[in-house]
């Protein structure tokens, strides 16, 4: 009963959070949001006994990708009122587009769970007698090694990729040299000029 | 009703799909709200293959949601970069004049 209750109320957030975020006037308020509906979708996965996933997605998501959302939407000085515009133009095609496309997503899989009874596959079976973590652990460093290293590549890809992108040179600007400054020697700091009198430095 | 089933969480996931596809279509100029969108897509999938995973008890599900994690997270640091390089070249963000990035 209790797992009926937590089903509903974090299913219902995440549905609502999840609108509110392409609706929200504000894009600060959307990734907030995005912030909710991640953490109730982290809720579910928990019911669904993905304790791991579950606590990856509240750090990764809400950590890492939501921060950086942050970050862009308040660094960027954009007038969102006018990204506004034409919301309420595509709107009716957008939302009875979205109907047939639940409709038909919602029955093609109440269909499927009626069908098909959820026999337990023998391909990569949960083992009894471990909890979540290990088992993810093992099938992961054992079985999808590879595609764990491929997948720690495209990180490294997409890391320097985005530094890449975002690095610039600006040429005006002062910066410390250190081996220029220490390479200093008397020749080119000292000069010696002989001064008339009554006359400045010219 | 009152039993949650694999439907269910079908269910919750198709309407999260459909609200990222949603929010493709009405936020068509503002490039952070349409990769937020995208963002809530990548976690239907995630929701459906977990679900699948849970109730097939076969793990391999929930490693390949790993992995689709992996990449929204490097899509979302990519796109985000995109995005600050355009608008320090432009000074906006409209996404009617990105094709300019054909160079």
């Amino acid at each position: 009963m209790l797992q009926v209750i937590a089903f509903y109320a974090l299913a219902t957030v995440a549905v609502l959070s999840a609108f509110l975020v392409v609706a929200a006037r504000n894009p600060v308020h959307s990734v907030m949001w995005l912030i909710t509906a991640f953490f109730s979708s982290a809720g579910l996965f928990v019911l669904l006994g993905a304790e791991f996933l579950a606590m990856l997605l509240v750090v990764v998501y809400v950590g890492a990708v939501a921060v950086l959302f942050l970050f862009v939407v308040m660094m960027l000085d954009v007038d969102f009122a006018s990204l506004k515009q034409g919301f309420l133009s595509y709107l009716p095609l957008g939302g009875l587009v979205a109907l047939i496309l639940a409709g038909e997503a919602i029955m093609v899989g109440t269909f499927w769970a009626e069908t098909h009874t959820p026999a337990a596959s023998d391909v990569t079976a949960m083992p009894a007698n471990m909890n979540n973590v290990q088992a993810l652990g093992h099938l992961l460093y054992d079985e999808y090694v590879y595609f764990f290293q491929a997948a720690g590549m495209v990180l490294l890809v997409a890391m320097i990729g985005a530094i890449v992108l975002t690095l610039r040179h600006r040429p005006h600007v002062k910066r410390q040299q250190a081996h220029i400054q220490v390479g200093r020697d008397r020749k080119t700091a000292v000069e010696l000029q002989d001064i008339k009198p009554g006359e400045g430095i010219g | 009703m009152l039993e949650i089933g694999l439907a269910h969480y079908l269910g919750v996931a198709a309407l999260l799909f459909t609200i990222g596809v949603f929010g493709i279509f009405v936020n068509r100029k503002n490039v952070i709200i349409l990769m937020m969108s995208i963002e809530l897509l990548l976690l239907a999938v995630n929701i459906n293959l977990v679900a699948f995973s849970s109730y097939l008890g076969d793990l391999a599900g929930q490693v390949f949601a790993m992995f689709v994690l992996t990449v929204a997270a490097a899509e979302a640091a990519i796109g985000l970069a995109i995005l600050v390089v355009f608008f320090r070249n432009r000074g906006d963000i409209a996404v009617e004049d990105v094709n300019m990035m054909k160079g």
